[in-house]
């Protein structure tokens, strides 16, 4: 697998991506040929921006490789669907297997690459993205902590500011976490990144609509242009 | 705690069908006979895929109470496990993912204290389940590692990775929902509704199977065959049930 970008891009001209964008910009990231699975919720939509003679096989943790679009109509049929419960359909050459081996496929590095949402990613590649740790949250994992170990890459695609407008790559996840060490590349409206774990490093692929130097200043540790 | 399992370990698995006519109101209920109070249940299912809803049915109206549930989820709506975690039957509820858009009972009843959750990582909680299955005293996993849900548990470096050690979910109960038996017990599963079905129908002592129809011995491929029937006890053809009996549970 290759970094496909080896210089940093500033696009200064323009303005941060647009979900359509960012689902685009992340489909792009992904190899020909990889088996990929992609988290509930926006990830999903990365799907609909992949080349379909690229040859990417997409595996669903409750026992599918080969997964179709959604379903619709006289398509849907209750006994298929994606990690989230939406009706989807099978492309030829998909198969089924069992939860022990659809997570064991995942845990065995046999997945290419997954993406994941996150409400934090450290420096050091740290996840967080299961649980607030609001006293009346309820805790619900589903399958993100094996995904962060299991896949060889992982993506995680947010916005990088939240609503306060505080920056959700940290020095140090405060959220309680979902991996260690497990985030390969970080896709957001404003940049793309890529991690260096064991350095502490966080390399800036691309922005959109901000220049490196005012994003280091506005997540509060020095970014690595190169 | 007493358990008596009266069909249990029998071959063939004790089938409900058209060709054993039984009083149509009990054809269910025959099916889930037996389930003692206390007792641990896996059930089946992701989200509505798979889910033995009939039997589940079946279980509120049998009556065993102070159940563990296993399964991924912890109920959707007002009907299946979310009828019986509102019939007050669940002490406990071990699951991977227990909040969803319409799982309010489960969060009304885990806010006011009345039902205890244990999360687990859903790869964990089928590996868990297949070491059950399989005989395996605990293993070791990546999984959670340096996250909340490994606390308190014993974790080993091996090769320079980080592991934590992980012990079986067994169940004195499985409730699963099948496509297709034979009258020997192999099952056949359709598309993802297959998810946890065959991995908890070898970790429970008493594994009872819904499925859609039943054909004989000789009918499924061996070649295809994905839960061998050595795992399963008690099957109800859902096929050869009455409307009446339908409609009644």
């Amino acid at each position: 697998m290759t970094t496909a970008v080896d210089v940093t891009v500033e696009h200064l001209d323009r303005g941060p991506l647009d979900r359509d964008e960012l689902a685009a910009m992340v489909a792009s990231g992904i190899p020909p040929g990889s088996y990929v699975n992609l988290g509930i919720g926006q990830p999903t939509t990365v799907a609909e921006h992949l080349d379909p003679d690229a040859g990417i096989v997409l595996h669903t943790e409750n026992g599918m490789l080969g997964m179709g679009g959604q379903a619709f109509g006289d398509a849907v049929d209750a006994d298929l669907t994606n990690a989230g419960k939406i009706p989807v359909t099978e492309t030829a050459g998909a198969s089924y297997f069992h939860h022990a081996d659809s997570f064991a496929m995942m845990r065995g590095g046999h997945l290419d690459v997954c993406v994941l949402g996150a409400f934090q990613v450290s420096r050091h590649g740290d996840l967080a993205n299961w649980h607030t740790g609001a006293p009346d949250a309820i805790p619900a994992v589903g399958g993100a902590m094996d995904l962060a170990i299991g896949a060889k890459r992982v993506y995680v695609m947010m916005n990088l500011f939240a609503k306060d407008g505080s920056a959700k790559l940290v020095p140090q996840c405060t959220y309680p976490l979902t991996g260690l060490r497990c985030v390969s590349r970080v896709y957001t409206e404003v940049a793309t990144f890529e991690i260096d774990s064991a350095a502490g490093e966080v390399h800036v692929l691309a922005t959109f609509g901000i220049a490196v130097s005012e994003l280091s200043e506005r997540i509060g540790f020095e970014l690595v242009a190169r | 705690m007493t358990r008596i399992w009266v069909f249990q370990n029998t071959y063939p698995p004790v089938l409900w069908s058209k060709d054993e006519p039984y009083d149509h109101h009990s054809d269910p209920a025959d099916a889930v006979a037996g389930i003692a109070d206390g007792a641990t249940i896996l059930v089946g299912g992701f989200g509505m895929a798979g889910m033995p809803t009939t039997l589940v049915d079946a279980l509120i109206h049998q009556g065993a109470t102070d159940l563990t549930i296993v399964s991924n989820n912890a109920g959707n709506g007002d009907t299946g496990l979310a009828a019986l975690l509102a019939a007050g039957r669940v002490a406990k509820v071990v699951c991977s993912f227990p909040r969803q858009a319409d799982s309010y009972v489960f969060d009304e009843l885990y806010r006011a204290g009345k039902v205890d959750l244990e999360v687990v990582p859903q790869g964990n909680l089928a590996e868990r389940m297949r070491a059950a299955g399989a005989g395996i005293g605990a293993f070791f996993c990546p999984t959670a590692v340096g996250t909340p849900l490994a606390e308190g548990k014993e974790t080993r470096t091996i090769d320079g990775r980080d592991y934590v050690l992980e012990y079986p979910i067994r169940g004195d109960v499985a409730l699963i929902g099948a496509w297709r038996a034979d009258t020997v017990g192999n099952l056949l599963y359709r598309k993802t509704a297959r998810n946890f079905g065959p991995v908890m129908a070898t970790a429970a002592a008493l594994t009872i199977v819904e499925v859609a129809s039943v054909v004989d011995a000789g009918a499924i491929d061996p070649e295809t065959v994905v839960t061998p029937g050595i795992y399963v006890d008690r099957v109800l053809n859902l096929s050869a049930m009455s409307d009446a009996t339908k409609e009644a549970s």
